[in-house]
């Protein structure tokens, strides 16, 4: 079976980024830019089902700027067989779009899984899976913290305030991933020489029928509120004397 | 025209964090309509139809919708969401579950996780890790829309006279099934709604450790969460977790034990009231966002933090 793995680039998680001085985004200059932490995970998962003979193909894609071409050989050097481009230069892509996009190359390549990360840690928008699957008409298992494909069906464990709740699913189906699925291995340096070598195909989302334009304006971008440092207290005692008597909150 | 916003529950009883949702509602302003989609959930409608500012409840009570499953939900939610301005429910993990299917079913895009209100179709929401907060002005004629619950003031759960009617909007699309659910229990408040939390990290050094914590929130009436190294080390389960991508927590009280303070953590308490941590580290990033910091070893502060109060 194969399976799509749509992955974003972001800025590296470790960074703290900082509000441009015109208030029209974040700096993003001269910033280390990587794999969103959660489509690592979802090309890790699909690379286990690949290597329990479940998975025969896996298919990269992201839409974003030439630069992701970079992310896409990490997939690919991870264990990607092949990788799409959605070119595009717009900035911020909303998810909306995205899902559409992702729909069209649904329609072109049949996957019997499509596996997503819960949530870009750009945008913390958190819904690209979801579009895609009821753009699709698909089933969904959100926020997996384990996946087991067996008789035509996918069964989702999930990740949901309560605990843990597990759904099953007709395939196709989407999915998206938490942190708990698995661990990401690291790209070993044979597999990022033999990812130079794999197929990497780039198209423009007019050629999949798709407008990028957005219903969704921003208008600024602040930091924000700075919390003041406070104090350091010397001993357990002094802590409890502030909690009741100067902040009051026991 | 009118506002929709969507109950969460568990058939039984309404989840505070509806209460929050009708409140950003209600800064939008409109008329306020609440849908209870459920199985044998009458006794959720009738609790919602006493919530303060609300005007009608619809019900939905259909074996489909028992367990919440997204599908479904969402392919309701869109159908009766057609005649509303704006579709409203909870950045809890149902809402953000079904609510963006809702908008790509209805061709919209999605305002996730907002944190104010600045017009009917203006509003704020953080990005980042909430170490940016954008403005952000939607232009789809119904506005779909995940509300943050610690950046609203909960209405009252009394007060309102709503009438309530059944919907019977049946909707299944068969590719979906419930299979089974384990459910933390705890007699603690939840993470959400509790006035004091105290959350464990990477230096509790394993779960029979949190003990000592569960015995202060005991004193304190308090809620135990805990920092995600502390959960992928195993030693307490997912729901625990408070972060950016765990729950997000704003009580009048937090405090910080054994947890350093990486930027995916404070997105997730840094709006708390009064922040204490504890840490042996003084240098700690935690420290930078706490009102009073005590650097010392936790395992001797805190059980002495809970013979003190
Ligand atoms: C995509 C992504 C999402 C994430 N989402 C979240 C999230 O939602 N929530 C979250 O919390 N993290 C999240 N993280 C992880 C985050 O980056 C940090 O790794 C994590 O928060 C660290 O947890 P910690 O502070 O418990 O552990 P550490 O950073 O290891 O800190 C342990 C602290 O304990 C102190 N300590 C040790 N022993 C003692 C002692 N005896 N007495 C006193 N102090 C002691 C140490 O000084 C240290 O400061 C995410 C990471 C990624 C990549
Ligand atoms: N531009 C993009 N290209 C490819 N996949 C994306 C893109 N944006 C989001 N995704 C996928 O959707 C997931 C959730 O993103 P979001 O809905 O933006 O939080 C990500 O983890 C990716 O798997």
């Amino acid at each position: 079976m194969k399976v799509l793995v749509p992955i974003k680039r972001v800025v590296d998680y470790n960074v703290k980024v900082r509000v441009k001085a015109d208030n029209s985004g974040v700096d993003l200059a001269n910033v280390k830019m990587a794999m969103n932490p959660f489509c690592e995970i979802a090309v890790e998962e699909a690379v286990r089902l690949k290597e329990k003979g479940v998975v025969t193909e896996i298919i990269a894609v992201t839409v974003g700027s030439k630069a992701a071409q970079e992310q896409l050989r990490t997939a690919m050097a991870l264990g990607a067989d092949r990788s799409i481009l959605v070119e595009t230069d717009q900035e911020d892509v909303q998810p909306l779009a995205v899902a559409k996009v992702l729909k069209a190359l649904v329609e072109k390549e049949s996957p019997d899984l499509v596996i997503l990360g819960k949530q870009a840690i750009d945008g913390d928008n958190s819904q690209t899976g979801q579009m895609l699957a009821a753009l699709t008409g698909m089933p969904q298992g959100t926020f997996a913290s384990e996946v087991v494909v067996a008789d035509g069906k996918v069964n989702v464990t999930r990740e949901v305030d309560g605990g843990l709740q597990t759904v099953a699913l007709d395939l196709p189906a989407v999915v998206t991933t938490d942190l708990r699925l698995n661990e990401p291995r690291y790209a070993s340096l044979p597999n990022i020489m033999k990812a130079k070598k794999k197929p990497l195909e780039t198209v423009a989302p007019g050629d999949l029928g798709v407008d990028l334009a957005s219903s969704t304006k921003t208008l600024k971008v602040e930091p924000p509120a700075e919390r003041q440092a406070g104090i350091k207290v010397a001993s357990v005692e002094e802590l409890v004397d502030k909690l009741k008597n100067e902040a009051k909150v026991i | 025209m009118g506002i929709l916003v969507y109950a969460e529950h568990d058939n039984a009883a309404l989840n505070p964090a509806t209460l929050n949702v009708v409140a950003a509602a209600k800064a939008i302003g409109g008329d306020i309509t609440v849908l209870v989609a459920g199985e044998g959930c009458g006794a959720v409608a009738e609790a919602a139809a006493k919530v303060d500012g609300v005007s009608k409840v619809l019900c939905a009570d259909n074996a489909a919708y028992g367990h919440q499953l997204a599908e479904n939900i969402a392919e309701l939610v869109a159908e009766v969401g057609k005649d509303y301005s704006h579709v409203l429910a909870s950045a809890t993990t149902t809402g953000k579950n079904f609510m963006p299917r809702v908008a790509a079913l209805l061709d919209v895009e999605q305002v996730s996780d907002i944190i104010g209100v600045e017009s009917a179709d203006t509003f704020k929401r953080p990005i980042y890790a909430g170490n940016a907060i954008a403005t952000v002005q939607n232009s789809d004629s119904i506005k779909v829309i995940t509300v943050r619950g610690t950046a609203f003031d909960a209405v009252p759960a009394e007060g309102g006279s709503a009438s309530v009617e059944a919907c019977d909007v049946a909707k299944d699309l068969g590719k979906s099934s419930f299979v089974g659910e384990e459910l933390a229990k705890s007699d603690r408040p939840d993470l959400a709604a509790a006035d004091i939390v105290i959350s464990g990290g990477r230096g509790m050094q394993n779960g029979d450790n949190f003990e000592i914590l569960y015995k202060v929130a005991d004193k304190l009436g308090a809620a135990v969460g805990a920092s995600r190294a502390a959960v992928d080390a195993g030693f307490v389960p997912n729901d625990m977790q408070v972060g950016q991508t765990g729950k997000i927590v704003a009580p009048q009280l937090y405090i910080a034990v054994g947890i350093s303070g990486a930027i995916q953590h404070l997105a997730g308490m840094k709006d708390s009231k009064v922040i204490v941590a504890i840490n042996k580290d003084e240098e700690a990033p935690i420290f930078g966002v706490a009102d009073y910091g005590l650097v010392a070893d936790l395992f001797d502060a805190v059980p002495e933090l809970e013979k003190q109060i």
